[in-house]
């Protein structure tokens, strides 16, 4: 019993990571409630999703699965995969977006001209992030940058710079999977358009292939780290590498796949939605207040 | 007119952010130039602890203050990587002449169940004047692990009550202020550590 709770206690606690969480469950919480009021009803699936997702990012960065990333390259890829692919893709098909904005507490007044500056700066780098370039090349980027072995040497020797890989990973995640699967606003263009975006999850699968298929294959021992830092169990270094290699060739592309068909469906619905006449948005908005 | 403008827009953000990559792997390379061991400075928090000396003296960091410290964690029942990377650093001082009194190598044992202080004098004592040999109890050896983000762990025990200890191979290297520069391990050769000890020692 006490083992166990020793296991879900976090390796190293982060103030900010437990404090986000927080926040981020509460405003959801709140600004659901106000929508239900309001007679808009938040699905049982969705919020299901949004709570997985966060619980999953929370699990891979607070309980002993931390410890078992710093000492496992094989762990480490996969407390990548929640934080960068799956727990920022169910937080984003819950479209959470609503209820947080709904929940979060108003502000007094407009804060004057440092306020709306911080607003321009923050909407600025927020259309820069999400410009087609720039999105899938700092998702893929982020991946290659934190693996070259030298920088992945201090990444997991050093805290603050593990922390940032870390925070990178998850708000990168959130950005790209919420770039490629926002819904169009109700009578406007989706930006960018569904092709697209399917078109950007295809082309990022590749190099991710890539890269795991080269870390599979390399018969050497690519990041020395774990050694020195000692692993956590005895385990064949070169096995821990292509367990590694494998996680990101087959399980890290697959989330393209799923979030193409996704992408794919949304695109349905939109066009038959705008050609299809009313029937189709009736539908739509039938599901929405029946809350599927 | 309208696609042109944002495409060439998207191309101008995208090579800004190319850039600020490049300068950050830049930026991470060049720290390497000078030393053979990779450059721990300002990447690790500065030696910290408060352990027991193997003549039962309770020692803390800054009880080694002035002295360049070497810090390494292992067990004296240990086959093969304890005793040779300490043979390791045991050439690398010896080699320093008359330098060598202004080092330390701190081996912290993670078995402290088996490595009584007599057993850790012994062993220490096989290595040179040099080598301090250090214990704790579970907290205290914890909080030095986890500040330096280090693993170890005790496997089960054989039918004679032998177990095999996994432990990190990483060696530490402090300056005189406390302050971690450099780290490394044996697979980095006795000369690497000659040259970076002396010019730790030169600075």
């Amino acid at each position: 019993m006490q083992r166990m709770f020793a296991l879900l206690m976090p390796w190293e606690f982060s103030p900010v990571v437990f404090a986000a969480c927080v926040l981020a469950v509460t405003f959801y919480l709140r600004g659901v409630a106000l929508l239900k009021r309001a007679g808009a009803r938040t699905g049982r699936w969705r919020m299901f999703s949004f709570f997985l997702g966060l619980l999953l990012i929370y699990a891979v960065l607070q309980t002993y699965f931390d410890y078992l990333s710093q000492h496992m390259f094989w762990v480490h890829r996969l407390q990548h995969l929640v934080l960068h692919h799956l727990g920022p893709f169910l937080i984003t098909i819950a479209t959470p977006y609503e209820a947080i904005k709904t929940g979060f507490p108003r502000w007094q007044g407009r804060g004057g001209p440092i306020g709306i500056l911080l607003g321009r700066i923050v909407a600025g780098t927020y259309a820069t992030l999400q410009n087609v370039v720039v999105a899938p090349l700092l998702f893929v980027g982020l991946i290659f940058f934190w693996l070259t072995p030298s920088i992945h040497f201090y990444a997991m020797l050093s805290l603050p710079l593990y922390n940032a890989m870390n925070w990178s990973m998850a708000l990168d995640g959130l950005l790209f999977w919420w770039f490629c699967l926002k819904p169009a606003p109700s009578g406007e263009l989706p930006h960018p358009g569904y092709g697209v975006r399917v078109a950007i999850l295809a082309l990022i699968a590749f190099p991710q292939i890539v890269l795991g298929c080269y870390i599979f294959i390399t018969p050497r021992s690519l990041y020395s780290i774990y050694a020195l830092c000692g692993r956590a169990w005895e385990i064949n270094p070169l096995l821990d590498q292509q367990i590694g290699g494998l996680i990101i060739w087959i399980p890290a592309s697959m989330m393209s796949v799923i979030g193409a068909i996704l992408a794919l469906r949304l695109w349905m619905r939109d066009d038959e939605n705008r050609h299809g006449g009313g029937r189709l948005a009736l539908g739509i908005a039938a599901k929405h207040s029946s809350g599927t | 007119m309208m696609t042109g403008r944002r495409f060439s827009m998207s191309v101008r953000a995208a090579i800004a952010a190319l850039a600020l990559l490049s300068v950050l792997v830049a930026g991470c390379g060049y720290r390497q130039q000078t030393w053979q061991l990779a450059n721990a400075h300002g990447l690790l928090p500065a030696l910290q602890f408060t352990l027991t000396q193997s003549d039962g003296r309770t020692v803390r960091a800054q009880d080694f203050r002035g002295k360049t410290t070497v810090l390494f964690f292992g067990y004296t029942h240990c086959p093969d990587e304890c005793p040779t990377t300490l043979a390791t650093l045991a050439r690398a001082i010896k080699s320093l002449g008359p330098d060598a009194d202004r080092v330390r190598v701190l081996f912290v044992t993670v078995d402290p169940a088996r490595d009584t202080s007599e057993a850790m004098m012994k062993y220490t004592r096989l290595f040179g004047p040099e080598f301090v040999g250090l214990r704790g109890d579970p907290q205290q050896l914890q909080l030095l692990t986890r500040r330096y983000r280090v693993s170890y762990g005790l496997g089960p025990p054989d039918a004679s009550g032998d177990y095999e200890v996994t432990h990190s191979n990483a060696i530490f290297v402090f300056d005189g202020a406390g302050d971690a520069v450099l780290v490394g391990s044996e697979a980095n050769g006795v000369q690497a550590f000659i040259h970076d000890l002396k010019q730790l020692l030169a600075a």
